[in-house]
Order: C-alpha cells, then sequence, then structure tokens
C-alpha cells in the first residue's frame, strides 16, 4: 500500500505507525476527558470507559466476529451505557469528590475485569485480529475535532461554559444543570470507548492493567498539559506526551527523570496550559507593538 | 388566571433551628413595580431564593399565574418566566458580553443534536436570531459596543447591566430585581428607574429589593417591608412611609419622655 512512497517513508512507517496510532488513539482520550473538564466536572472515569470499550469490542471480535466497524460502535455505545447510569448518582459530587468517586469506578472495572473468566483474567486478551489502519484513526479524530467544535458554539457549548463559570446562575438563565453534565459524561464515555476499541485492534493484545489509575492520571495530564481552554490543547498534550519518551530515547536511565522534569516546568510556568489562545494572541500583541 | 403574577401565602422558612421567615404573604400584581424593603438580614433575599426555587420553604405556597412553583426545580421555573440577578453580581466572567446574554436565550433555541451537528438551515437561523435578540438587548442597556469583550473586564454598574440583559434574554413575565442600582451613581440611577420602567410597559411585572430609599419610592408602584422575617407593612409607597412600625424599624423608637 505504501509502494508509490520513498523507501525511508516506508521503513519509517514500520517502525513508528504503532506510535502514529498511539498519538491518534491519546488525542482521543485527551478530548474524552476535554469534554467532562469544559463543564467543569473533573471526572477519572476515562481510562475505564476506554477499558470498557477495549473489551467489549475485542471480545465481540474474537467470539461473534462482528465487522470492525459494528464493533467500534459498540465500543462506543457500552462505556456511555454505563456512563449513563452510573452519572446520575456520581454527578451530585463536585470537585475532589467526584475525581475520587470516578476513580473508585475505575478500580471496580479494572478489579472486575481482572476476575473475569471471560475476559482472561490478568492474562487479558490475546490474539486480537489487526483492524485498525491509519484511516480509521484519522478520520474518527477528525469527526471527532469536528463535532465537538460544532458543539462548542452552538448553545450547548454556552450551557458547559457556563456550568463551569457559575452553576447557580446557569439554573437561573434556564439550563437543565444536571442533564448537560450527563450529557458531556455520557458523550465523554462514548468517545473513549472508540478509543479503547481502537487501540484494542492495532495492538494484539490487551489487559487490565492498562486501563487502572496511571492511565486515568495520564489522560488527565494529556488534557490540562495543553490546555483545556480549546481543541487543539488536548490533542498537543497528546502528542507531547505520547512522543516525548520516545524522542528522549537517548537518555537511557534519565529519560523519566526528563521526562517529568518538562512537566513540572509546563505546569509551573503555563499553569493553563500551552495551547492558550488568549494568551498566544496577547503575546503577538505585544512583540506588534514594540518598535522595530 | 388571577390579575396577580405571584402570589406568596403563608410561607415559613426556617434553617434548623433559625427560624428566617414567619408567615410571610403578599401578592405582585401583573403590570406593576413592587419593592421589598427592610434592615439588613430581614430576609429579603430568601424570599427571592424560595421564588426561584434555590430553596423549598418550611411552610405556605408560592403560586406564579395561578400555579403553584413549589417542587419546581430553578430552570423549570426559569422557563415559566421568572428571571433573576443576583445581589452579588454573577455573570459568567470568562465569556464574552455576546455570549453571557445568550446563555439566557439558552430554552428559546429547538434545535437538536443533528440540526447541530450537520449545521442544517434551521440551526443557523435560530442561532442567528438568538445573536441578534442579545445584541438588540444589549443595546437597550447600552452595552453594545462592547459585545465582544470579556465580561470580567467591565466596571461594576456595567455588570449590573449586563446581569439586566442576561435576566432579560429569558423573556420573563416577571422580573426580580436583587439590589439594582447597589453602587450605581446618581446619574445611572435615574436612568436605570426609566429602564424599570421601560420594562413594565412592555408588560413585565418587576419585583425588586432594594435599599436605596429614594429609588424605592420613586419607581415602586407597591411595597412590602420585612422585618426580623414578618411583614410589617405593605401598600402604596405614601402608605408605607407614613406607618409607625415601618418608622421605627428603620428609625427606632422614639422614647415616651
Amino acid at each position: 500500500m505504501m509502494d508509490w512512497l520513498p523507501g525511508n517513508f516506508s521503513d519509517f512507517w514500520s517502525t513508528y505507525s504503532t506510535l502514529v496510532f498511539s498519538v491518534g488513539v491519546h488525542a482521543l482520550l485527551a478530548l474524552s476527558i476535554w469534554l467532562t473538564l469544559s463543564c467543569g466536572l473533573l471526572s477519572l472515569a476515562n481510562a475505564a470507559f476506554m477499558g470498557i470499550g477495549a473489551y467489549v469490542s475485542a471480545l465481540l471480535t474474537l467470539h461473534l466476529e462482528w465487522s470492525f466497524g459494528t464493533v467500534l460502535l459498540a465500543g462506543g455505545i457500552a462505556p456511555a451505557v454505563v456512563a449513563l447510569i452510573i452519572g446520575a448518582p456520581v454527578l451530585r459530587l463536585s470537585g475532589v469528590y467526584l475525581a475520587m468517586a470516578t476513580l473508585a469506578f475505575g478500580e471496580v472495572v479494572r478489579i472486575t475485569v481482572l476476575n473475569l473468566e471471560i475476559t482472561g483474567g490478568p492474562e487479558g486478551l490475546n490474539g486480537i485480529p489487526l483492524a485498525t489502519e491509519g484511516w480509521h484513526i484519522a478520520l474518527l479524530l477528525a469527526l471527532t475535532v469536528y463535532g465537538l467544535a460544532r458543539l462548542r458554539r452552538s448553545k450547548v457549548g454556552r450551557a458547559f461554559e457556563a456550568i463551569k463559570e457559575d452553576e447557580v446562575a446557569a439554573r437561573l438563565m434556564g439550563v437543565d444543570v444536571d442533564r448537560y453534565k450527563l450529557l458531556a459524561f455520557v458523550l465523554g464515555g462514548f468517545i473513549a470507548g472508540i478509543a479503547g476499541a481502537l487501540n484494542a485492534h492495532f495492538t494484539f493484545f490487551i489487559s487490565p492493567r492498562e486501563y487502572g489509575f496511571e492511565n486515568a492520571v495520564d489522560i488527565l495530564t494529556m488534557a490540562v498539559l495543553g490546555g483545556t481552554s480549546g481543541l487543539v490543547g488536548p490533542m498537543l498534550g497528546a502528542s507531547i506526551l505520547t512522543l516525548l519518551p520516545e524522542l528522549l530515547r537517548s537518555l537511557h536511565d534519565f529519560r523519566s527523570l526528563v521526562n517529568g522534569a518538562i512537566l513540572v516546568l509546563v505546569v509551573l510556568f503555563l499553569p493553563k496550559g500551552i495551547w492558550e489562545p488568549r494568551r498566544i494572541r496577547n503575546w503577538l500583541n505585544r512583540n506588534k507593538g514594540k518598535p522595530a | 388566571m388571577s390579575a396577580n403574577l405571584l402570589s406568596i401565602r403563608n410561607v415559613g422558612k426556617h434553617f434548623g433551628g433559625l427560624h428566617v421567615l414567619h408567615d410571610v404573604s403578599f401578592e405582585v400584581p401583573a403590570g406593576c413595580i413592587y419593592g421589598l424593603i427592610g434592615p439588613n438580614g430581614a430576609g429579603k433575599t430568601t424570599v427571592f431564593n424560595l421564588v426561584t426555587g434555590l430553596l423549598a420553604p418550611s411552610s405556605g405556597s408560592i403560586d406564579f399565574r395561578g400555579e403553584s412553583l413549589l417542587g419546581l426545580a430553578p430552570h423549570r421555573i426559569t422557563q415559566r418566566g421568572v428571571a433573576r440577578t443576583f445581589q452579588n453580581i454573577r455573570i459568567f466572567k470568562e465569556m464574552d458580553l455576546l455570549e453571557n446574554v445568550m446563555v439566557g436565550r439558552h430554552e428559546h433555541l429547538k434545535y437538536g443534536g443533528a440540526g447541530l451537528f450537520f449545521n442544517t438551515r434551521a440551526y443557523r437561523a435560530a442561532e442567528r436570531r438568538a445573536r441578534e435578540r442579545a445584541l438588540e438587548l444589549l443595546t437597550w442597556v447600552g452595552l453594545a459596543h462592547k459585545a465582544d469583550m470579556l465580561a470580567d473586564n467591565l466596571s461594576y454598574g456595567d455588570q449590573r447591566k449586563l446581569e439586566f440583559a442576561r435576566a432579560l434574554a429569558t423573556e420573563p413575565k416577571l422580573l426580580l430585581l436583587d439590589e439594582p442600582v447597589a453602587g450605581m451613581n446618581p446619574a445611572e440611577k435615574t436612568v436605570l428607574m426609566e429602564e424599570i420602567r421601560n420594562i413594565r410597559e412592555r408588560g413585565y411585572g418587576v419585583f425588586m429589593i432594594e435599599h436605596d430609599m429614594r429609588f424605592v419610592m420613586g419607581v415602586c408602584d407597591r411595597i412590602a417591608v420585612l422585618n426580623f422575617g414578618r411583614i410589617i407593612a405593605e401598600g402604596t409607597p405614601d402608605e408605607v412611609r407614613n406607618n409607625p412600625e415601618v418608622i421605627e424599624a428603620y428609625l427606632g423608637k422614639e422614647d415616651a419622655a
């Protein structure tokens, strides 16, 4: 398929395609948590939603041999349904209490998967067919970005923003706050689930340890590092956090040290994330104002 | 339908052992500017919180246009036609002025998810109308030239005006104003007095809490006086002004020498 490309690109692709796929999947995950963050909810359930999507889709492929398209859709719908069920009680909480409850939910999912027969327990699922191709990820990422961009500019986006800034004022403007919080939570679960399904079909193998606490925090870090004031930020953060460990490979043992230091520096000096349109605009204007 | 927009009957409210309102009853007629006054801590804002559904009364009933508001969520009450502003301004600071007012249009935008995703003609028309209406309201309060400014950058008086425009965007039949002229200079107060009269002319009812006596006496058709959670007087500004109990509540008792 890559015949028409220069030889060195084929080499590059065969070595790094998994990495490029990961960037796309992580971008989807970062966007999924951006949804809940955009209405002021600190939910850490997205790794678990990803896991549900990954397992449901992989099991459907392995046991029922459903087509890849339906498997992807099911991988999105399954965690969305779970989000709908747990959303009503969990979203009554706010701030760190919501974070704790969603983390606990993540643990419940992980431990359930760890102990079930059908999920392969701690050994996970092996031999998932490699069905994901680059264009699948690119298309779904593009659709997600388009959908979220449209959402942001509509009454839904304004309602999210209003809820984030002042819940009481939003209620008194006629916004059904509980419903919109649930919408953000369920949509986030759907996107994370699709990301999980895509991931499962190019890594060949999935296990419970990929969907635990650290992964939940990683997803949050991507969004926060990139910046949550727009859609570019989460994708940028996902790319950096995926590529940085690879770029720092030459540092050997110091790799995770430098990786951590970069994160600390960004959080210290750019508290609103790397991509913050307003700051960048101000900075450009300031430079324009200077005499040459 | 009764001529009364809002009927509050025998409403009591207590937080644990703290009784904030006792047996409060009064009626806000349609086409009227109604004032609620009283010393600090009398329970005025609590009355607003009960009407808008942020709190539930411990006893009594609250009817709006002949239907009970009890048990309705705040957004449902807004949808029935009650809007309010806040004593400590609550605008959306990270949004621009136009977006702030457009949040008020929320319930009037009837498009669904499909229209939104596919950017249909109906969706674009609805958004355009909401934008036009928001701009119209901003023009009306004199803030149209700042429409794309962040609300956080507004002066105090302008923030009040923005809150005013945002409340009107919900198309209320009754507008609750919590200390609308606090922090305004005399010129701004005169303008606001005119605007509030305008609102009445447009067919809205206005119900306000205000400390500025000159303003209240000047603009309100009827006034209720709340003191220590009880209504001690109700009537036209003249009746209230000459009521001995009101004078006592505000100025203290004259020593019978």
